[in-house]
């Protein structure tokens, strides 16, 4: 340290803590939208030193898609416990047996759109004015041009064309009742980013992010894992590989790798030399060229 | 790769679709080898929808669909890449005159600017506008690019003149590092390689001079600034009466040890520990974020800063401000607003707006005194209570602020201490 100077991780960290203080000291009722997935759990990890010695002061806000991977949910609780914060579980079950939301049909449904109202019945419901995203600007282009802190009316909206302008470090949380906050303190960080701190900090991960022998089928171009909720077409054979998933989300629609990667080291290589961006195996950014978009302004993560 | 030790490097880039700087920033992902496969075919695929031969780079930087239907940037996208010596962070801006705010928002945390100039009309209104707005947010380091060389037979003539046309007009302005590049975003001339069209060109690509520009000091280490974001008050029996005080640095080094004093309260007392994450330290220093514990139990609460007593900032109630107007309605003469300074927040009035600003010739509007949207002005703020405020120019923290209109909760100007 006698240089003076932080190298990018350093710095990268020191300001997503600044973020999350921010948003402790201007809201009341902020929560962590908390997926089980590794930028979630970074930001869970970040929150822990923001406000070390004491305990994270946000409740972890779970939209459950009902399509879950068991070992994801098994994370999340040990986490909650070690942790010792509140768990907030929006069901999206719940909303479609409450004719809440209609299930999409056909081969390639998901539960991924329906997940926008069971959040915002989740933000309504508990009062939350502010939810904290593992959203990332390198992820998608209409995510590029997002805010640290971004304004959702009452109707949980984002309107990408009028943003409030956010300057140096000054960041501006002030809203109208029923009006809410999405704020995304890793906002600069890349996926190499991600696991580069991962790897330094010794951040335990769920075990799907390692590589495993798990029983998949081929569709869309990516390895499907099997499971209760999975319907087989014809010509579709399940089949055990040795692979492991660069983002953890629905089950139904998380596409998984051949990789032969068990350890974060072996993951950081791996992903610096990976060709593909990690969405590319999310079927619900493929249905169409602004389908990230789309959602985002209804409302979504 | 040693990555413990790569800093962060941000800069801005402001310009239209018609200076080449989509394609340069293309050019600097495709050729820094940031772009994915999925990526590259999907933009391969519309090129040649488009009747484009290969791969048109500036798609790579394509927008929102509002964006892509008209062939404009609304909004300030921010773009990411990587080197083995740097990681960077692109706010990428666009240039018209109506996008002033985007510009100077790109430009408040950029460590570099780089403005593009093309080489077949030289130095245009827009190039004075980004300069004057890359000096007014000071900017540290500015590359001029004068692109488009492959269109002038990569003339070392029309490049000098250029150069001198830029100096000539920048010589107004506070610009402490400028450097010129001649390139061909298109052809990837300068840019990460160098170029063997322009064997009389001596300095380095840019890509080279991104890398290396020095920016460890352009941070001020000397003065000590740490406004207080919130106070840690674990309730755990063995952090009993533990107050820690959490903040990012400002500028400046705190040691454990070091007599401080509190503003606006005045009180003295000394730094107990130091706290970096769960780790404690004997120093820190800025932009870290970090809490502290001092020797003695004073009231220090959010919008309080920490100092060295030998070292403060001034506590004014009015001052100076160079104003860039941000919302589309238009400031009230006397009107209220809330002003964000550090993590302060105060309740403030501007006085009297002195004069509007042309940053089109830099010359002074006396007549006209209403502020619209885009509009950059040096006004007289009157606070409700004092600020602890530095100039801008020796602290890009502490010496700037916004303004936010209560009735809207909008952020309505950027400002500018002088």
């Amino acid at each position: 340290m006698n240089q003076y100077y932080l190298n990018y991780l350093d710095e990268l960290e020191s300001e997503a803590i600044y973020i999350l203080r921010e948003v402790w000291a201007q809201f009341q009722n902020p929560v962590i939208m908390f997926s089980g997935g590794k930028d979630s759990i970074l930001v869970t990890h970040l929150a822990k030193k923001a406000f070390y010695p004491s305990k994270i002061p946000f409740a972890l806000l779970h939209v459950d898609t009902g399509h879950n991977f068991p070992e994801a949910l098994q994370f999340r609780d040990d986490l909650v416990k070690k942790l010792g914060v509140k768990l907030i579980v929006g069901s999206v079950q719940k909303s479609i047996d409450e004719g809440r939301v209609a299930e999409e049909k056909g081969k390639n449904a998901t539960r991924n759109a329906l997940q926008i109202t069971t959040l915002l019945d989740a933000i309504e419901e508990h009062k939350i004015d502010c939810a904290i995203g593992g959203g990332r600007r390198d992820e998608e282009k209409a995510r590029a041009k997002e805010r640290f802190f971004s304004h959702r009316d009452d109707f949980g909206q984002w309107d990408p064309k009028n943003q409030r302008p956010e300057l140096w470090n000054l960041l501006n949380g002030k809203h109208f009742e029923g009006e809410h906050f999405r704020a995304f303190p890793i906002s600069n960080w890349t996926e190499m980013d991600v696991w580069n701190y991962l790897k330094r900090e010794n951040i335990e991960i769920p075990s799907l992010y390692l590589a495993h022998d798990r029983e998949v089928v081929w569709r869309s171009d990516t390895w499907i894992p099997n499971s209760e909720f999975l319907k087989l077409e014809p010509n579709e054979k399940v089949v055990t590989k040795r692979i492991r998933f660069r983002t953890l989300g629905d089950i139904t629609i998380t596409g998984g790798i051949e990789s032969e990667a068990d350890t974060l080291e072996k993951i950081v290589e791996e992903v610096s030399t990976m060709r593909q961006t990690e969405r590319g195996n999310r079927s619900d950014d493929k249905r169409s060229e602004t389908a990230m978009e789309d959602r985002k302004k209804e409302g979504y993560f | 790769m040693q990555i413990d030790k790569n800093q962060l490097l941000r800069f801005t880039t402001a310009g239209s679709v018609d200076d080449g700087k989509s394609t340069l920033i293309g050019r600097l992902l495709y050729d820094s080898k940031s772009i994915f496969e999925d990526q590259l075919s999907a933009v391969e695929k519309t090129s040649q929808q488009k009747g484009i031969e290969g791969v048109d780079l500036a798609l790579f930087t394509d927008g929102l669909k509002d964006e892509r239907e008209q062939g404009i940037t609304i909004d300030v996208a921010y773009r990411y890449f990587t080197t083995p010596k740097r990681k960077f962070i692109i706010a990428d801006t666009p240039g018209h005159i109506e996008y002033t705010r985007n510009m100077v928002t790109g430009a408040s945390t950029a460590n570099a600017a780089v403005i593009l100039i093309d080489a077949r009309h030289g130095v245009i209104e827009q190039t004075k506008r980004h300069a004057y707005i890359a000096s007014l947010l000071q900017i540290p380091h500015i590359l001029v690019c004068i692109n488009k060389m492959d269109l002038v037979d990569h003339s070392e003539e029309v490049y000098n003149d250029i150069v001198t046309q830029f100096e000539q007009f920048s010589s107004k302005l506070y610009i402490k590092d400028v450097r010129y590049i001649p390139i061909s975003a298109l052809n990837g001339d300068n840019v990460v390689n160098r170029s063997e069209n322009m064997n009389w060109f001596k300095g380095s690509p840019l890509l080279y001079e991104l890398e290396t520009l020095h920016i460890s000091s352009d941070i001020n280490k000397i003065d000590a600034r740490f406004p207080v974001q919130t106070v840690l008050r674990p309730q755990r029996d063995e952090f009993r009466d533990y107050r820690g005080y959490a903040g990012r640095i400002a500028s400046g080094i705190y040691r454990v040890g070091d007599e401080v004093v509190v503003l606006p309260s005045g009180f003295t007392s000394k730094i107990k520990s130091i706290n970096a994450g769960e780790k404690s330290v004997d120093e820190a220093f800025a932009p870290m974020s970090i809490s502290m514990t001092l020797e003695d139990d004073i009231d220090v609460s959010r919008g309080d800063m920490i100092l060295r007593k030998n070292n403060q900032p001034e506590a004014i109630q009015e001052f100076d401000v160079m104003l860039c107007w941000l919302n589309n309605k238009s400031a009230q003469p006397r009107a209220k607003y809330t002003i964000m300074h550090t993590s302060n927040e105060q309740k403030a009035m501007i006085k009297e707006v002195v004069y509007k600003l042309d940053i089109n010739t830099y010359q002074r509007i006396n007549e006209d005194k209403d502020l619209h949207m885009n509009d950059i002005c040096r006004v007289k703020i009157r606070t409700t209570r004092p600020l602890m405020i530095d100039a801008y120019k020796n602290n890009r923290t502490t010496g700037s602020l916004v303004l936010i209109d209560e009735n809207t909760k909008e952020t309505v100007a950027a400002g500018m201490i002088i």
